[in-house]
């Protein structure tokens, strides 16, 4: 069975329809890379899956159990938070919040979310334990052991990206999402962060992953889709897509990589 | 010279005691304008247009005319024109109205400054929170607050220092504060007449007590300077 099923997904902004008709799936553990000029709706695709953005129409479903249909969709979805635990959004801007450590930050939402059991007042200690000691292996995981405490203003770009990665991925959700997550970062910073994500598709963590880093795309995923003016231009495995595609807007957004 | 030392306890005495009113004014301005602020910011930026209208059009109008006008409308418009003096009578009555003054002058203007810190905190933390699963007032407390106050800060202690020279302008309705009390002996108080340092000797009262603001402010400024 599928993991992540999508299903006419549609979103407009006023008038400027941003997503048209988007169908796609996936399996367990697969690596999902969908590709596309700015504007193509790639970004607002993964807010919709985040439910930062309502879609206008569509079903989106997990494991089977639909999060979303826009025929019984309400404006207040007092469910939505636990749906969003779903997925894990990693963005382009890291947005780490700025006044907690790199270790705070991967603790805090699963901090807040502990104190919503029944038990957190008897388990407190054993509980705030446990989270500490996962954020720990997870900031040793992306290779920043000697870096728990220090703010993100005190991190490169590509640390302060991998804590972002350690801090969604603590949540443990079913499906990690990225938004172009080496757009805003230098050239040589970009390698470690796509090293990491490179180990987590290695170990079958399910990842969507916008971006623009074709030969990353190439590598790790099980799937391309190339977006263009709202709609899935194309989707196949990465040879299909990239190596040999079928449409000539394909061709022509690959064309334009190949020439840098 | 041997005057002036005869005169000296006599003033220190009438200026000290003007200056706890000051200080009263100076904290019941700020313990009222600040609550009263974020709920006036809150409120200009509504989604429910009219309400945020009302809002941004008491704020024009408070920030856009003198607070002494204010002042003397607020203390003497029910007395005089609706022949309500709801401000009781003696200082106490002229205490009560010129706070209220204060406060609503003040709360438009920190208003203004909260809105610039609530808005200055960039969209990715809220949303970083909700992918999180995190609740919206979680993310407030947790996450955009303390950022806002770091924002704030700085603003505020200019306001701040304004207000404490600002509560001089209380002397218009005869609010017996630190001016009022150094005016008093030149027309004549306490056996002393003719004397106009007292009055100028106030200065020294607002400058220390603006150190004093200006040093706590700055340590909570510096306090907030481990993030960025």
């Amino acid at each position: 069975m599928a993991i992540l099923e999508a299903e006419h997904i549609c979103k407009s902004f006023g008038k400027t329809e941003v997503l048209k008709d988007i169908s796609f799936s996936m399996e367990q553990g697969q690596a999902l890379s969908i590709i596309g000029s700015s504007g193509s709706g790639k970004t607002t695709l993964l807010r919709c899956l985040n439910f930062l953005e309502t879609p206008d129409a569509g079903v989106i479903r997990v494991n089977g159990e639909t999060l979303f249909d826009g025929k019984t969709a309400k404006k207040k979805d007092r469910n939505i938070r636990k749906k969003r635990l779903h997925f894990g959004l990693v963005f382009q801007s890291f947005n780490l919040f700025p006044q907690y450590t790199a270790i705070e930050n991967v603790m805090l939402a699963k901090e807040l979310l502990a104190r919503e059991r029944p038990d957190y007042k008897e388990k407190k200690r054993q509980l705030r334990e446990e989270i500490r000691a996962q954020a720990e292996g997870l900031l040793k995981q992306m290779g920043l052991s000697d870096r728990m405490g220090s703010y993100p203003h005190q991190l490169s770009g590509g640390q302060c990206q991998r804590v972002a990665i350690a801090r969604t991925l603590a949540l443990e959700p079913d499906i990690l999402c990225f938004d172009e997550p080496t757009s805003a970062l230098d050239p040589e910073l970009t390698g470690e962060v796509l090293k990491v994500m490179r180990q987590l598709a290695q170990r079958d963590m399910t990842m969507v992953i916008v971006t623009h880093e074709m030969a990353f795309a190439r590598d790790v995923s099980d799937q391309v889709i190339f977006m263009d003016g709202g709609v899935i231009v194309e989707q196949g495995t990465p040879e299909e897509v990239l190596n040999a595609p079928k449409e000539e807007r394909t061709r022509q957004f690959l064309a334009r990589f190949s020439d840098r | 010279m041997e005057v002036f030392w005869e005169q000296l306890p006599v003033v220190l005495n009438a200026l000290n005691v003007g200056f706890i009113q000051t200080l009263k004014l100076f904290f019941v301005t700020l313990a009222g304008a600040l609550p009263l602020g974020l709920v006036i910011a809150f409120g200009s930026m509504a989604s429910f247009k009219p309400l945020s209208w009302l809002a941004r059009i008491i704020v024009w109008v408070i920030r856009g005319t003198p607070l002494m006008i204010q002042l003397l409308i607020i203390y003497y418009f029910p007395g005089l024109v609706l022949k309500n003096p709801i401000w009781g009578s003696g200082e106490s009555g002229r205490f009560v109205a010129a706070s209220v003054a204060f406060i609503i002058n003040y709360a438009c203007y920190f208003s203004e400054i909260y809105r610039g810190g609530i808005q200055g905190v960039p969209v990715g933390q809220e949303e970083a929170g909700l992918a999180l699963g995190m609740k919206r007032s979680q993310i407030f407390f947790k996450v955009k607050l303390l950022q806002m106050v770091k924002r704030i800060v700085p603003p505020m202690s200019n306001e701040v220092i304004t207000l404490v020279k600002d509560t001089s302008l209380a002397r218009i309705i005869a609010l017996q504060e630190i001016i009022f009390a150094g005016q008093s002996f030149l027309t004549g108080s306490r056996g002393i007449r003719g004397v106009v340092w007292p009055l100028f000797f106030t200065a020294f009262y607002y400058l220390i007590w603006n150190g004093i603001v200006t040093v706590l402010l700055g340590w909570l400024e510096k306090k907030l300077s481990y993030f960025q």
